[in-house]
């Protein structure tokens, strides 16, 4: 990292074939490219340190059970999807049905109720205004844990223990500050000529917002949505907390990672880790899928609720 | 713009903040009120006791052995997560020589923009079943095996990561710093990249090496997403509940012996194993105390002018 400036625009012809690799000659070239190797060999090795032991653990999907409990190091004979298959019956299918169906309400509801109050935030001058803003900024502040034991009980009362109805109302009141903050300061940049033109062409508060407003925030939302989609998905302390059985007839409605973990411990699948490996791939193809065909959205979403 | 104005905003804000006050607020606010209490949470009967509860936090022995593990989580995932972080970030963007305007980042930059980040959008579900595997005790898991493959492991003994009492911390923290890392990179990417680019070059001019250009323009240029990047991991590492509760012994995890406890796994333990839901609260409320000190002090001692640009 010490390598001293050597202007490489302007020395093409001392450059080493292979530019950009950083290895311009400098005053001290050797060191130099000493710490350049060390630094590239760093960002490689920790490239592998994620990427290994993702694909051992992929690979799991293919071996007995055990040949996984015997040594790291095995290569998979067959290569059936059984485990999926069995993984699949043994709950998984559930979870992700569960998981689903909660999601389907949850997620556009969080849109809808958080844009519809960052929209009122952003663009409407009242009495208040500012306080609403920072009481919904607040909540992202501090952590889920503080409001943990009275939420259990509140729910409760409400009678929406165990029920999907609960936990989507519960993760929708959970992603609001967040939702609320990123769309108020996307509201904020939208152009207010189309807003007034509308408005002097007799059009409501509420049909401006449904049909220009909300068109014109379309990439905020799209971000945004991704953010709460795998926000939601990978949720796991409030459904471990609100979705327990309450009796012994109650149907089991776990959330998918809480499903997961409560497989990995309940040693159901002591016996056959090959198929908790395949819930757990089942688990992670959509976030994959999601991930890789938005990578930027997904990055600029998530880094977003971090600047400012 | 005044017609109707009022029962427009009043209409749209009623169910959002309604839901937010029921859900969010209100139980925030009630765990402050039941932390004074006996309350044991299977019944509504309960007394007011003052500042008990506080006062039994202070004698319990496992409550005080938790918030010690908070700090140091407090000081080391912070700190070893930002370096890593900045250096790939440096590297990624500005670390590479040779190109075109001769600021740019290394080689396959996009590649390990990619791969880095992944890990944040795993649930914690796939980070516990993964990490199990990779810590497992036998010559099963990868880190044993892998030492045994290249000669390094013993085995007769292989090491017990998660089940030995001064290693499962710091495979936690292996975890947290592996898991945002990337996060952070991105974070300090986007910071980077809103650096004009005639400031690099101008440094690079002026003859600064790289680690010059580092210390002497990111780092300062930095400074506020630094910060904010410090209090969100000061948060999680107050937090760090879902990891140890699904990688360590015990119920809700801190074993072997609360070698691993932190607050948020011993007041999980308190409110559902041992029903002690006021002493649990109490808890949330030591938790929420902290993190907003932290959070301040962070701010107010990192406070450096503003550069604009």
């Amino acid at each position: 990292m010490t390598a001293p400036a050597t202007q490489p625009p302007l020395t093409p012809a001392k450059e080493p074939p292979r530019r950009g690799v950083g290895s311009g000659p400098g005053r001290d070239g050797m060191e130099g490219k000493t710490l350049n190797a060390f630094s590239h060999g760093f960002l490689v090795l920790w490239a592998v340190m994620i990427v290994l032991p993702l694909i051992w653990i992929l690979l799991g999907n293919f071996k007995t059970d055990s040949q996984i409990k015997s040594s790291a190091w095995t290569w998979p004979t067959e290569w059936t999807f059984d485990a999926f298959q069995r993984g699949w019956e043994k709950g998984v299918g559930d979870y992700l049905l569960n998981t689903l169906i909660v999601m389907v309400v949850s997620v556009p509801l969080t849109m809808l109720l958080g844009a519809m109050a960052a929209y009122v935030l952003a663009r409407y001058d009242f009495v208040g205004n500012r306080f609403v803003y920072y009481f919904f900024v607040a909540g992202a502040m501090f952590p889920v844990f503080l409001a943990l034991v009275p939420l259990y009980f509140m729910v409760d009362r409400l009678g929406m223990l165990n029920t999907y109805q609960g936990l989507i109302l519960v993760y929708v009141a959970y992603s609001l500050p967040f939702t609320v903050f990123y769309l108020h300061s996307f509201f904020r940049t939208l152009p207010t000529a189309v807003h007034e033109a509308a408005v002097i062409d007799g059009a409501s508060h509420t049909r401006v917002f449904f049909q220009i407003m909300v068109p014109m925030a379309k990439p905020g939302l799209i971000s945004v949505g991704i953010f709460n989609v795998l926000g939601q998905w990978n949720q796991y302390i409030l459904p471990l907390t609100l979705m327990q059985k309450q009796s012994g007839g109650d149907a089991d409605r776990s959330m998918l990672a809480q499903g997961l973990v409560s497989l990995m411990n309940q040693g159901n699948y002591e016996t056959d880790l090959p198929a908790l490996y395949a819930g757990m791939t089942i688990s992670m193809i959509p976030v994959l899928v999601v991930y890789l065909s938005f990578q930027r959205q997904v990055q600029s979403g998530l880094t977003a609720a971090t600047i400012k | 713009m005044h017609r109707k104005k009022y029962p427009f905003i009043a209409g749209f804000l009623i169910l959002p903040v309604g839901l937010y006050v029921l859900l969010v607020i209100w139980p925030y606010i009630q765990t402050i009120s039941y932390s004074f209490t006996d309350w044991s949470g299977a019944s509504q009967n309960f007394n007011f006791v003052g500042l008990d509860n506080y006062k039994d936090l202070a004698k319990d022995d496992v409550f005080v052995k938790a918030l010690q593990h908070n700090a140091l989580l407090l000081v080391l995932v912070p700190t070893l997560t930002i370096l890593l972080s900045l250096f790939f970030a440096f590297m990624v963007n500005v670390g590479g020589r040779g190109g075109a305007g001769g600021v740019s980042g290394v080689k396959g930059s996009g590649f390990y923009r990619v791969i880095f980040f992944f890990p944040q959008v795993l649930s914690i579900a796939i980070l516990a079943i993964l990490f199990k595997a990779v810590y497992r005790g036998d010559d099963s898991g990868l880190i044993n095996g892998t030492l045994q493959a290249v000669g390094l492991g013993d085995k007769n003994h292989p090491t017990e990561w998660l089940n030995d009492p001064d290693l499962v911390l710091w495979c936690i923290v292996f975890v947290m710093i592996w898991a945002g890392a990337g996060f952070y990179m991105v974070l300090f990417s986007a910071a980077m990249q809103s650096i004009p680019r005639d400031v690099y070059e101008a440094a690079l001019l002026d003859g600064a090496g790289r680690f010059q250009t580092f210390f002497r323009v990111t780092l300062p240029l930095l400074w506020e997403t630094i910060q904010t990047a410090w209090v969100f991991l000061a948060i999680l590492s107050m937090d760090a509940f879902l990891l140890i509760s699904t990688l360590t012994s015990q119920d809700f995890g801190g074993g072997p012996d609360h070698s691993s406890e932190v607050i948020s796994t011993y007041l999980m333990r308190n409110f559902q194993t041992y029903s002690k839901s006021g002493y649990a609260c109490a808890m949330g409320v030591v938790m929420l105390l902290l993190t907003l000190i932290v959070s301040i002090v962070t701010l107010r001692l990192s406070r450096r002018d503003r550069i604009e640009y």
